[in-house]
């Protein structure tokens, strides 16, 4: 087993309160796998990568553990935690695509990034890395202004990755692409699995179809609690969660056309988790809820891999 | 309604200008009202440019855009009939201002004999046709409200105009999954109610749902185009082909598209026109008699 997070709970100090952000998740990874992780934005998603990496100033580890190859990460100490960060465990966060700093070409930069973090550059290993992910080395002597929106974020892959961690999380890194990038991106993502240049993934997007194409395994949050959790398939073909079956629905295919089978989103929005809802967080929004959805569903196994937190599944 | 006739755009580049880009070469296709035109390519490929010129932002290089025969005068009259909504919804707010006053800068410019109180009526029920509760909406700071909310409130400022044609600049593409299919629906909506609306983004599944006709464009230059059930029931052109196979599917794994060959026009360089391949529906070469290669 590569990761396994038990009942962890993150919050946000907030002036308001804490913020509930993730309350209460437990999960696994396993070696070679890739666990997809969706819903809506403000689930938990970011809140989950940056807990395995680095907590902000407002988070706070409530409780909970989580393991990485059998040791446990000390997620709550920012200092202890640096033997782990980049090392073990690397993020590639939302948005860092239009973050690379400007003013700096991408070879200096990465060099500059690499000395922070105590270690030194490796030019075979990082021709090697791009080389894996299909860029020239050209790039090195460019500025981010110069690269596309595809070889900008296959930049950020390659410096999330030198230092060789078992696990990487990737958040919606190809949100902000176009189709034919985010397949290329996405594949690249899938090489370095296949290729072990890590070990197990997080492939964080709110996009399920997407997810689909690289995924093993497919979590549901909503509201920073696991909704549902199967094997990529069975969560298309089988989605037992009222919020799953409805994201899913959500989804525009191909030759779908409105004039011929109108598709609905999902009315109304996820809660707030400054004051979560009691009971099944999602009651406000099923179809199907009932007088039981006042108690909190358990997440139950409902066959091999396939768990579920909701009352009628 | 709105036509677009070889229309051209050329940027200088490089330093001093000394160097032309030909960000959008001779397209042409119109837009109907109560019809929905997709406008699909991936990035670079100058959707931008030509949603900036019908909006009057930018002068075209050659050609030229019309709407009801007469050409784009960028002014008051005009945006009074074309708006445009695009991607970034937080961009077109002013953070320290109540969202709500993309309203009030309508009522200034427009609407300046209209009492508040017949206004805030007609606000009311803008925001309530792009389905939204205005108790939850107006009044609020831009960062209390999520981005389909915002991009909503757009679409309600643009609905208190008299309004033909809506260019929606890849408008969907900072939405969730959920959010985005509400948007859209709202979208079909304003074609029912009589609207143009060219709605320009590179996902092609989002650009079926919607629209009676099809775009495709690639570095500037229409490759294929034509009423959408013909484009994507009988894509001709490799480039066609290859963006439908990179749009991730439900139930299907991503499948390998043919690559797209070094012939000229399969890169969209060269520009022999568009040949009609059946009825309503156009291609740039394609395996077509026609065919140069
Ligand atoms: N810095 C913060 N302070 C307070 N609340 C936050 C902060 N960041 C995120 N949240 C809240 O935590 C919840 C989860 O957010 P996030 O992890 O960003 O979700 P996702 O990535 O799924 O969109 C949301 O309710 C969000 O409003
Ligand atoms: N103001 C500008 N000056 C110079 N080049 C531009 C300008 N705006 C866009 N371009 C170039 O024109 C091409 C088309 O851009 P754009 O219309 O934004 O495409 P899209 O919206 O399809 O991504 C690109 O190569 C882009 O770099
Ligand atoms: S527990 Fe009840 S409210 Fe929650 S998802 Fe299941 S049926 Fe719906
Ligand atoms: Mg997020
Ligand atoms: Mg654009």
């Amino acid at each position: 087993m590569s990761l396994r997070v038990s009942d962890l709970k993150v919050y946000y100090k907030t002036l308001k309160g804490q913020v509930k952000a993730l309350d209460g998740v437990s999960f696994e990874v396993g070696d070679r796998e890739i666990l997809g992780l969706a819903g809506e934005s403000g689930c938990g998603k970011t809140t989950l990568g940056k807990s395995l990496i680095r907590m902000d100033g407002r988070m706070r580890h409530i409780g909970g553990t989580v393991e990485l190859d059998g040791e446990e990460m000390p997620i709550g100490d920012d200092r202890r935690m640096n033997a782990f960060r980049f090392h073990e465990v690397s993020l590639i966060p939302q948005y860092s695509m239009s973050a690379l700093n400007p003013t700096r070409k991408i070879g200096k930069m990465v060099a500059e990034l690499l000395h922070s973090r105590g270690v030194a550059l490796d030019a075979g290993k990082l021709r090697g890395r791009l080389d894996a992910v299909g860029l020239p080395h050209e790039v090195l002597d460019r500025y981010p202004i110069e690269l596309s929106g595809g070889m900008k974020q296959r930049v950020v892959m390659v410096v999330s990755t030198l230092l060789d961690p078992s696990l990487l999380i990737a958040d919606e890194i190809t949100s902000a692409l176009d189709v034919s990038t985010q397949k290329a991106v996405a594949g690249a993502l899938a090489a370095f699995r296949d290729d072990g240049l890590v070990k197990s993934m997080i492939f964080v997007t709110h996009d399920l179809s997407l997810t689909y194409q690289i995924a093993d395994t497919i979590m549901v949050m909503y509201a920073g609690k696991l909704a549902e959790k199967a094997p990529a398939k069975e969560i298309v073909e089988a989605p037992r969660h009222p919020y799953t079956r409805l994201l899913i629905n959500s989804l525009p295919e191909v030759g779908v056309r409105y004039a011929d089978r109108k598709l609905t989103g999902i009315a109304g929005s996820p809660p707030s988790l400054l004051n979560p809802p009691k009971g099944c967080r999602f009651r406000d929004r099923c179809p199907l809820a009932f007088a039981q959805c006042e108690q909190e569903p358990p997440v139950v196994e409902v066959a091999p891999n396939h768990s579920v937190a909701c009352w009628k599944a | 309604m709105l036509k677009l006739d070889n229309v051209t755009k050329v940027y200088r580049v490089g330093a001093f200008g000394g160097k032309t880009l030909t960000a959008v070469g001779d397209v042409s296709f119109d837009v109907r009202p109560g019809e929905v035109v997709s406008l699909i390519g991936e990035s670079g490929s100058g959707k931008s440019t030509i949603g900036k010129m019908i909006l009057g932002l930018t002068p075209v290089t050659g050609g030229s855009i019309t709407l009801d025969g007469v050409p784009v005068a960028p002014g008051k009259e005009y945006y009074r009939h074309v708006q445009g909504v695009f991607q970034d919804p937080f961009s077109c707010y002013n953070p320290v201002f109540k969202a709500d006053r993309v309203f009030q800068m309508i009522k200034e410019a427009y609407y300046p004999g209209v009492s508040a109180k017949d206004w805030a009526v007609r606000v009311n029920a803008a925001v309530r046709d792009v389905r939204l509760d205005p108790d939850q909406v107006l009044g609020r700071y831009p960062h209390q409200l999520s981005g389909g909310q915002l991009q909503r409130l757009l679409i309600a400022r643009a609905l208190l105009l008299d309004l033909k044609l809506l260019i929606a600049d890849e408008i969907t593409s900072m939405l969730d999954a959920s959010t985005r299919i509400d948007v859209l629906n709202l979208l079909a909506e304003l074609k029912e109610r009589g609207l143009g609306v060219l709605y320009v983004t590179h996902d092609l599944s989002l650009g079926t749902y919607l629209a009676e006709r099809t775009v495709v464009l690639r570095h500037g230059r229409v490759v294929e185009m034509g009423e959408t059930d013909k484009v994507f029931g009988n894509p001709l052109h490799p480039y066609t082909r290859q963006l439908l196979a990179a749009v991730p599917r439900l139930h299907a794994s991503w499948e390998e598209a043919e690559p797209v060959t070094d012939c000229p026009y399969h890169r969209g360089e060269a520009s022999g026109g568009l040949f009609e391949a059946e009825e309503g529906h156009f291609v740039a070469c394609a395996r077509l008699e026609s065919c140069p290669e």
